[in-house]
């Protein structure tokens, strides 16, 4: 495997990832905030290594809404954005979910302001969370590159079409330099079908898109939506492994465990981090700590079954995520986590701690601490409310 | 698993200097790993690089707080940055100075070792350009990455003679460092 590796940097294992899928259309805003997926996919456009449209648009407001139309009349659809970006799609990404066009776009997540700040966390995708787009995490580069022809192949699926949002954390992934296989175009071409969708905007064969509808079937067109996530659920698991049968890489399907099995600990999280724990995972099972990692890949749509069965053997659970819900005190991954425990007879105290925001580091001591809570909390049988893990105290 | 920090300011390549160290190492057969201390780019501002080798795959994505080596591309950064912080004892501190190791009050544990990579890079490269200078100075202290691996990775992203006369200045900055290791 490594003989095949070469050391690049995220955005361009990514955007290579995103040229062996032939997108037809690619609409971007070029500037702050934007990535060098972007810059990179640009730049295979301009030397023809790839047969696309690309569209260089002043907003990603306009970005979004190109591409809606593009996907409308069938086209396979690109874009990558991240953090004010993002959030400035939000309207249209509802526009895309509702008329069932499954456009891909990588997040690059980064903190919103204000304050002003560039750096890593997860508030931007997490805030579009109720968008009616599927939302993948990867834990690295490689990861990202994987997710992209998957993401195309389950956001395309005829019984699915939703748009999906491949995430990968800004700067960790997106700026880092490590050896990456790069997919290869004709396991690709195996792996990931022609976009052929049923039904397209085509002055031959008039119909709409996305037109009125009144209280008498609005709520059909939501609970449709409701019902591709469903099968969306069961797709990702299996294209999990076909990707893997193909391409030889498996990452887990909806979750995936690491030590979990025998861990009383479980820590449970998305994106880059999930190396960093691993790694501090090792370590206190050194020491005899009964630690584990479930990691959630699907966070739309959320996998409860598979996290309850990944759950059952937990005496406690923490969750980590890098990005809050001001006024609850507590991430959008605990809350999911509590939601999903709740309606059954399972009684495992679940811990949030949110940490990482706004680029601030995770060294492998602020995982070791957040378990040391844990272990205190289940040596004395009692409950921890949710808070931040790294809080300056000198601030 | 080995941990290298970068010192230099805007401007000066710290970040691409990281990147060419990645590429050589995983040339020389280990995993390789190298990313920026992420700031808002200024010409000029102090900024920092990381870069981590390893047998295994590297899943740690944390900065780095206790580095093997050090590398610092300015030396007037001493004054404005703790460039020995958590310097491992053993572990090499490697400043571009025209001074001796012994000019720099540096609380370390870790070795000092200097070399005037500004007068290598003029006298070969022609530009006060140091970066590839000081990997390939980098490689003569540590013995951790091959020179040629080093001289590869620089052609490959700088091709032509620009490609060349920086990978020249590696092997002279290899060759002044490794005599001494």
């Amino acid at each position: 495997m490594k003989n095949k590796m070469t050391v690049v940097e995220g955005s361009y294992a990514v955007a290579h990832s995103v040229k062996v899928c032939k997108p037809n259309v690619i609409s971007a805003y070029p500037i702050t905030p934007q990535t060098h997926i972007v810059e990179d996919l640009s730049q295979f456009v301009a030397d023809g290594e790839i047969d696309c449209e690309y569209m260089n648009v002043e907003s990603e407001f306009s970005a979004i809404s190109a591409l809606i139309g593009a996907s409308a009349v069938g086209a396979r659809t690109y874009s990558s954005t991240t953090s004010q970006g993002l959030a400035l799609m939000h309207e249209a990404l509802f526009n895309a979910s509702g008329m069932r066009l499954p456009i891909v776009m990588t997040v690059v997540n980064r903190a919103l302001s204000a304050p002003i700040n560039i750096w890593n966390d997860q508030q931007d995708s997490i805030s579009q969370r109720d968008t009616g787009w599927i939302q993948l995490y990867a834990e690295d580069v490689q990861e990202s590159a994987d997710m992209t022809p998957q993401i195309f192949k389950l956001a395309e699926d005829k019984d699915v079409l939703l748009p999906a949002m491949s995430c990968m954390d800004g700067f960790i992934l997106s700026h880092v330099y490590e050896p990456v296989i790069l997919l290869e175009q004709d396991l690709t071409d195996e792996f990931l079908p022609q976009f052929e969708p049923e039904f397209i905007l085509d002055p031959a064969n008039p119909m709409s898109f996305g037109a009125f509808a009144d209280p008498t079937t609005y709520t059909e067109f939501r609970y449709r939506q409701e019902e591709a996530m469903g099968v969306a659920l069961k797709k990702i698991e299996t294209l999990a492994n076909e990707f893997n049968d193909i391409y030889g890489r498996y990452y887990g399907g909806l979750v995936d465990g690491y030590m979990l099995d025998d861990a009383e600990i479980v820590v449970m999280a998305m994106g880059s981090v999930i190396g960093t724990v691993k790694d501090t995972i090792d370590m206190l099972r050194k020491d005899g700590v009964s630690v584990g990692l479930l990691k959630v890949r699907s966070f739309r749509p959320f996998p409860v079954d598979a996290v309850r069965k990944a759950l059952k053997n937990a005496k406690i659970i923490i969750t980590l995520d890098k990005n809050i819900s001001v006024g609850k005190n507590e991430g959008a991954l605990c809350t999911e986590v509590k939601a999903c425990l709740h309606n059954t007879k399972m009684r495992i105290p679940v811990i949030g701690f949110m940490l990482g925001h706004g680029g601030r580091d995770i060294p492998m001591g602020t995982i070791v601490n957040i378990v040391d809570k844990a272990k205190a909390a289940m040596k004395t049988d009692s409950f921890i409310e949710s808070g931040f893990a790294d809080l300056r105290e000198d601030l | 698993m080995k941990e290298i920090r970068i010192h230099g300011r805007g401007g000066q390549g710290s970040v691409t200097a990281a990147e060419l160290l990645a590429v050589a190492a995983f040339e020389d057969g280990k995993f390789s790993q190298a990313f920026p201390a992420f700031g808002v780019e200024r010409r000029g501002a102090p900024v920092t690089a990381f870069v981590r080798l390893s047998d295994k795959p590297i899943r740690l994505r944390s900065q780095i707080y206790e580095p093997d080596y050090v590398i610092v591309q300015d030396a007037t950064l001493v004054d404005v940055v703790d460039v020995a912080s958590g310097a491992k004892p053993g572990g090499f501190i490697l400043i571009n100075t025209e001074k001796s190791p012994e000019s720099f009050n540096l609380n370390t544990k870790a070795t000092v070792r200097t070399l005037d990579a500004t007068k290598v890079a003029m006298d070969i490269i022609g530009k006060p350009i140091v970066n590839t200078t000081l990997i390939g100075a980098f490689a003569g202290v540590t013995g951790e990455i091959k020179p040629e691996s080093i001289q590869n990775a620089v052609r490959e992203r700088f091709p032509g003679k620009v490609g060349e006369k920086n990978a020249e200045a590696i092997k002279a900055a290899y060759d002044m460092m490794e005599a001494k290791r």
